[in-house]
Parts: C-alpha cells; structure tokens; sequence
C-alpha cells in the first residue's frame, strides 16, 4: 500500500489491483489438480498409465512366455522394477505428449497463457500433475509387485526414487519436444510407438543384457535403458546407480534444453 | 460517467507490424480503445485482426509499433496485466475432455475474487449442459463457454475475437447483452468481427481493417454520415447500358452525370442521393428499354456499403 511506484503504474485502477489474481501457489495447485484429474477422468489416458503396466506386470511376473535373463535372481524381483519404469514412462511421455499435444492444437494453452496462471504456471502445474500421476503409478504397481512376491533391496530404495525422479524429468521434457513441434496426430502415433518399442527394445522391461551386443551398449545410455537398469540394479541388487542416474539427469538437462530452443506455443 | 473521452486509453496500438515468413500480415496498424467503450474492429477473414488482438494479448510478439494495454506492454508485463485482461479466443481454446461447467471452475479459481460462477453461466445460458464435457458442446455453446472464462475474473479490459461466431440468434442476444453489461462497467471491450451487424448493434467505435491496416475508424453514425447517406440499389438484367442510364438519372443542372456500378451481375448501385425524382427516372428508364426491375432498395447506408466504397469488395 505505501508503493507508490505500483500505484503509478496503473493509473485509475482500484487500489486492490495486485491481488486480483489468486495466489500463485493455489493457482499452480489448481492447474496441478485440473491436470491430473484430466488424466483420471480420460479412459485412454487412464489404460495407458495404470492398466496397461498393472496388466504387464502381471503376465510377465507370472508367466513364463517370455524369456528374461533374471541370473540368480526371483523372475518376478527384475520385473518389478522394469514395470515401474515401463508405468512412468507411459505417463510422463505418452499420456502427457498427446494431452499436451492436444492442449495445443485446440487453444488451451494459448488461453490459460492469458490468465494469472500464466506459462510459467501452467508448466509448473503439469509437473506436478506428472509427479502425482508417477506416485500413483509407483503405489499401484508396487502394491501388485508385493502382492506378487515382490521383494526390492531396500538399500536401493533411495537410488531408486532418484531414478523415478529423473526419469519422469527426462521422458516430461520429450513429452513437450514432441508436442510443442508436431502436429497432434503425429504426437498421438509417434508417442503410442515410442512407448511400445523402447518399452521392449529399449532396455526398459526387459534387460540391457537381453539384447543384442551392440545394440544394448547403446540402449543402456538412452533414456529408458538408463532408467531400466538404474532401477533393477537398486532394487535388485541393493546398488547406487551412479553412472546410469547421470545419464538420466543428462537426458533431461539436454532435453529441457531443446523445449526452451524448439516448443511452440501455438500450433 | 463524466470524462470518459480525457480517461487513458485502455489500448493503444501504434504502427504496430507483424509478419509470417516476411509477408506483413498486420503493416502499420493503429486502434485505440478507451474503458466503458466497446470498440470493434471490422474486417474480412485475413485482414490481421486476430493477429493485432494477440499481440494486445501478449501472445505474439510485434515486428514493428508499440502495443500498450492499461498503459503497460503485454509481453513485458505480463504478470501485471494477466489479472486485468480477459481473452476469448477465436479458436475457444477450452480442454475438450472436461464438463463445461469445470472449465470455467477451474479459471475463475486463478482469481482471488472472481464472478459468481453459478450466476454467470445462468446469465450466458449454460446451465443446460454444464455437465456435458467440452467435446460434445456445440460452436455456440463453447462460444458461450468461451466469454464466460473471459469475464470471470472482472476484467478491466476485454479482447473477444470473433464472440458471436457460431452462435444461433438468441445466443448471441445473451453475448450482446452482456458485452453491453461489461460496458456499463466501463470495462473496455475489444472485439473483432466480420459481422456488420454485429458492429452496428454493439460497437461505439469500430476500425474497419483491410491488408493490416485501419482504412477508417470512427463511431457508427461518423462512419455512416455524409451526404450521400440513402442509397439507391436495384437489380434487374445484367448487362445494362451503364452511361446511358446514367445520363438518364442525372437531374437537369446537375454539375456531373449521376454514376451506375454493376456490383454484381445484375445487381446495380446508383451513386446519388435517393430522391422520388431519382426512383420514378430509373422506373421511366427501365420501361423505355423494357427492362424489368426485379428489386429496388432505398436505404440508409451500412458498414458493408462503408466497407464497399473503401475496398470495393464485400465483406464477407
């Protein structure tokens, strides 16, 4: 109130002018509840993100169709973490690429831009609806891994979350690459690809060890290898994974990057 | 209210240029609006009205001019001004897969004192379907949606891109009449339109665009006044011997020859004041070359004739 700068600023304006909007915290909590709700009320968004790796956690931990090198550990403790990675990634880069993607190809971002909430909002309210859809993924596919006979290390816990966090970073900052550039049905192909193949031939369910040779040394260093046997060698063998928790955190600082130089706004 | 011509400019819009690819699809364009004043700008699809109002709305950046909405710049701003500016974009830019109602819930939650949700969706009739989800509403009734998260936060000022686009007659009464509710607010209301009516019914002022730039503005009876006021229009057989009939038309002592424009095949435009003289010398002509007059219209001027004499084309 003693600011006259402000005042002067806003000539004929109600003196309450800098409290119109709502706090920033509650906005970006709105936008974050807004955002996740979206997800939870979208059947599609609602298969891909819970279903499909509860389903796959299942079939694979149970049955024995698929061959997995598991050494001398139980089939269903080098699934487990596999499957938790699989979850995230179907989240933070499927489900959110094609929202995303669609968001801004009918406006919505361009509009939510224009109120208090702002760009920046928005982005922190989509990160933290990624965040709570992650940890509602991870419940959900633990809680079946444990039912399951699922038993992780707990020394690698720690090293674990940290994977989770990273990841979710790394495959978030893809997410918006792919729909701040493409056109939204190209994101809703190329996201359901992506999340197929890498989910098989990436690394990520099945072991970097169950490829083959050259092909695994490269697949361990991209996002979801790293993310893979980061979570297995935690949560299987107890480990810190240093090296492949620094290639996630490389991915995400590289793939940030590229959404600052190359997301549009408007389609 | 007193003194509305001396309060500042709600907007103003000075040589403002944008360009796509380096073609100038908005090149030098200046507007002004003023608060308790609606202010249209007029013009065919692809005169650079969306374009200037993004710009007012911070969503683009300009190439060229100055761009200043409540004295501050959009972009640079911005934080200050998001809470003082409603928007309706062209486009609605609402989420698809959410209830209408929980759409503009969720925007009035960015306000500290928004409008009464529940009040404002009964005044734009949205009651009937604010459970249905965006996808499934109709043009009009995102429309509708649309505006209602635009003035939800008690805007100072308004930019509605196209607000009645869509919209079936009694829909765009419940617009109207709200726009004009924000006005006796004095809030400044920003609207584009193709729609002359639209224009005539609501604006104070209007900025008629074309090739990004103000060919004309001023307030409705400015824009319409002048001598020539009434105009004759008729429609007969294409084709017709212009100059003789023009000859035929032009009363005894005039200074010139009255003009005949063939608008469009067999639709003609007589350049004069619309006198009974003119109308019975017009009849006489037409029945010495046995032409039939198929229609013939006295009228006032309209912001499409303004907008016909300044392009020579139609507006829509």
């Amino acid at each position: 109130m003693t600011a006259p700068a402000a005042a002067a600023a806003t000539p004929g304006a109600p003196a309450a002018d800098a409290d119109r909007a709502a706090p920033a915290g509650r906005r970006v909590r709105a936008q974050a509840r807004f955002e996740t709700l979206a997800v939870l009320r979208n059947g599609e968004q609602l298969l891909v993100t819970l279903i499909i790796p509860v389903v796959a956690l299942v079939a694979l931990g149970r049955g024995s169709f698929l061959d997995i090198g598991v050494g001398d550990a139980e089939r269903i403790d080098v699934v487990t973490p596999g499957v938790l990675g699989l979850a995230v990634m179907a989240g933070s880069l499927t489900s959110q690429a094609i929202a995303t993607a669609f968001d801004r190809r009918n406006g919505v971002l361009r509009l939510l831009a224009t109120t208090p909430l702002g760009r920046g909002g928005l982005l922190a309210g989509k990160a933290l609806a990624v965040l709570a859809v992650a940890a509602l993924q991870v419940v959900v596919v633990s809680v079946t891994g444990l039912a399951l006979g699922w038993r992780p290390d707990p020394a690698g816990l720690p090293g674990a979350l940290l994977a989770l966090v990273l990841g979710v970073a790394a495959f978030t900052a893809l997410a918006l690459l792919l729909a701040g550039t493409l056109r939204a049905e190209a994101v809703l192909a190329v996201a359901n690809l992506l999340l197929v193949v890498l989910a098989v031939v990436g690394g990520l369910v099945l072991p970097v060890s169950d490829l083959p040779g050259w092909w695994a040394s490269v697949a361990e260093w991209l996002p979801p290898g790293a993310l893979g046997e980061a979570l297995r060698s935690s949560l299987v063998d107890g480990a810190f994974p240093a090296a492949h928790l620094a290639a996630l955190a490389a991915w995400a600082l590289v793939l940030a990057a590229a959404v600052r130089r190359w997301f549009r706004w408007s389609s | 209210m007193l003194g509305q011509s001396s309060s500042p400019p709600a907007v103003e819009v000075r040589g403002l240029v944008k360009r796509y690819d380096g073609r100038a699809v908005v090149d030098g364009l200046d507007l002004h609006a003023s608060p308790g004043r609606v202010t249209a700008v007029l013009g065919p699809n692809g005169a650079g009205k969306t374009t200037t109002v993004e710009c007012c709305e911070g969503l683009r950046a300009p190439d060229g001019g100055t761009v200043r909405v409540l004295g501050l710049d959009p972009l640079a701003d911005a934080a200050a001004l998001r809470p003082r500016v409603g928007v309706m974009l062209q486009d609605a830019g609402l989420p698809t897969g959410v209830p209408a109602l929980g759409v503009l819930r969720h925007v009035a939650e960015m306000y500290a004192r928004p409008r009464d949700v529940g009040e404002l969706a009964e005044r734009l009739g949205l009651t009937p379907f604010a459970r249905t989800t965006v996808r499934r509403l109709s043009g009009g009734q995102r429309q509708r949606l649309a505006l209602a998260t635009a003035v939800v936060g008690r805007p100072d000022v308004v930019f509605l891109d196209e607000p009645s686009a869509g919209m079936d007659p009694q829909a765009r009464r419940a617009v109207w009449s709200l726009v004009e509710e924000l006005r006796a607010d004095g809030v400044a209301v920003l609207l584009t339109t193709h729609l002359m009516d639209e224009a005539e019914a609501l604006a104070d002022e209007v900025a008629v665009v074309d090739h990004g730039r103000v060919i004309a503005h001023g307030s409705v009876p400015a824009l319409l006044a002048g001598a020539d006021s009434s105009t004759l229009t008729f429609r007969a057989e294409p084709g017709l011997d212009l100059a003789a009939l023009g000859t035929a038309l032009t009363p005894a002592g005039a200074p010139a020859r009255a003009a005949v424009t063939e608008t469009g095949p067999g639709a003609y435009a007589v350049d004069s004041p619309a006198t009974p003289a003119l109308v019975a010398a017009l009849a006489a002509w037409c029945a010495d070359h046995d032409v039939l007059l198929a229609r013939v219209d006295v009228g006032r001027r309209t912001l499409e004739d303004v907008f016909l004499d300044l392009t020579g084309r139609n507006l829509r």
